[in-house]
């Protein structure tokens, strides 16, 4: 075990980099942040449309998310894979076929995070923000959004662990995540596939179980913030 | 848009391909749900029960597996697994379907993980008092959770179950990855024979969601027919 990591550990955390592209674990982190990231505006507009005031936007929005929702993230992969170069004239690396695939599939999720957030809170914030005046627009931004995002904080974090899952299926279109990384280190080693694997899922472990441990923090301070009134 | 041809697609070889995937990963999913729902009440029961040594293992469980990608699962069973064998079962496995095997138990491990929690969440759901009172009628901690708890956190457990029983038609996806055959290993096959690959993507999309929507109006007529009981206590 221990000369396992010795020789691979340097692969196993960036790939080929500096000599090649950037792999490895650093590649699974950069993706998952980057598809949160750029899914974060997209799922707050679907998140809007889908309590929006009219019906035609609603409704549309709510059959995008559900289509989505109902697909496995795998099929969404393999439609950006060959519809991007369709759209964009040029071949798309993998790298941008997972990041596009990630975006738009977490945007669903997180539009729907963005609803309940809003359906949370009392109907007489909109209601006193609309009698002192304000706009749907202004009482949205100034007034609902600010206390919902707050809310929402814990299930972004566990979004963000979803998405670091999710990153693993770009093994399957040939993207050097950590994953695919792992596979090819089996593949030089041939006899241990039990530590290589296992060090593959302990990687996961640590980072996402951090990352939940997190959310927890996050959940109880919010929870005793409300008690306190704050 | 090059010209659409769906007609390639619904009769012959592929057809029957496709088809076969379908079937494959229903197979699996009703599989792994039947396995995986009374692995995730043992553990459900694990973590609730009145011992230090039951609540640390069933947490280790839940949060163990659901930190690491069902795709890790995956290979994990198919490549690591089968060394802990003794020779005589690791033989006797690689002449059976082993792909199939691999993936029925990282997606058994894995949803029962999930489901776990959402029993767990259930069963909380029900008044301590019930328990209490049940215990103090002298029924045992597990007669008391059959006869007590469990008929009432039913009807709050069915729906969150049903969603997980979607995610998991969704995640039978992943066992491409190692070769089972099911409909996206098919859906990649027809796809390299035929160069179709707006048309099949399409009709296995429409396969998926078919099921995808099958469930989630199951879910919506269980919440009909037997709404959760505010205060029923």
């Amino acid at each position: 075990m221990m000369e396992l990591i010795d020789t691979y550990w340097l692969y196993f955390l960036v790939g080929q980099y500096p000599k090649g592209p950037l792999g490895g674990l650093a590649l699974t982190l950069v993706l998952a942040s980057l598809g949160l990231l750029l899914a974060l505006p997209l799922g707050l507009l679907l998140g809007l449309a889908r309590v929006s005031p009219r019906a035609w936007l609603r409704r549309s929005v709510s059959g995008l998310v559900f289509v989505v929702r109902g697909t496995p993230l795998l099929m969404v992969v393999f439609w950006a894979y060959f519809f991007l170069p369709v759209i964009t004239g040029q071949k798309t690396d993998q790298f941008s076929t997972m990041l596009a695939a990630l975006v738009l599939f977490d945007a669903a999720y997180l539009a729907e995070i963005v609803r309940a957030g809003l359906l949370a809170l009392p109907q007489g914030q909109m209601q006193a923000a609309r009698s002192l005046g304000m706009s749907y627009g202004q009482a949205m931004r100034l007034v609902l959004l600010p206390q919902a995002l707050r809310h929402m904080l814990p299930s972004l974090v566990n979004q963000f662990i979803s998405t670091i899952k999710e990153t693993s299926l770009g093994t399957i279109i040939g993207l050097t995540e950590v994953s695919h990384i792992a596979t090819q280190i089996n593949v030089q080693v041939m006899v241990k596939p039990l530590q290589v694997y296992g060090a593959l899922a302990l990687s996961y472990f640590v980072l996402c179980f951090g990352l939940s441990r997190l959310a927890y923090a996050l959940e109880a301070r919010l929870t005793t913030r409300q008690a306190s009134g704050g | 848009m090059p010209h659409l041809d769906f007609q390639l697609l619904l009769h012959g070889e592929y057809r029957d391909w496709l088809l076969g995937g379908f079937f494959f990963s229903l197979q699996l999913t009703a599989l792994t749900l039947l396995l995986a729902l009374p692995l995730a009440l043992v553990i459900a029961i694990l973590r609730l029960a009145p011992s230090r040594l039951a609540n640390a293992l069933g947490f280790a469980y839940v949060e163990g597996v659901r930190s690491i990608p069902l795709l890790v699962h995956m290979l994990f069973w198919y490549f690591g697994a089968p060394e802990l064998l003794p020779e005589g079962l690791r033989i006797w496995l690689y002449e059976g379907n082993v792909e199939a095997m691999a993936a029925v138990a990282a997606l058994t491990t894995y949803t029962a993980a999930y489901m776990a929690e959402d029993i767990r969440s259930g069963l909380r759901a029900v008044p301590a008092a019930q328990m209490d009172a049940a215990r103090a009628l002298g029924f045992t901690f597990l007669s008391s959770l059959r006869l007590v708890i469990l008929p009432q956190a039913l009807r709050i457990t069915v729906p969150p179950l049903i969603s997980q029983t979607l995610n998991l038609w969704k995640n039978t996806s992943i066992a491409t990855v190692i070769g089972v055959a099911e409909l996206m290993y098919q859906a990649q096959r027809v796809e390299t024979a035929s160069f179709r690959g707006f048309e099949t993507f399409a009709v296995v999309t429409a396969g998926y969601l078919g099921i995808s929507l099958l469930i989630t109006g199951l879910a919506v007529l269980f919440q009909r027919r037997y709404p959760v009981r505010v205060g029923s206590s």
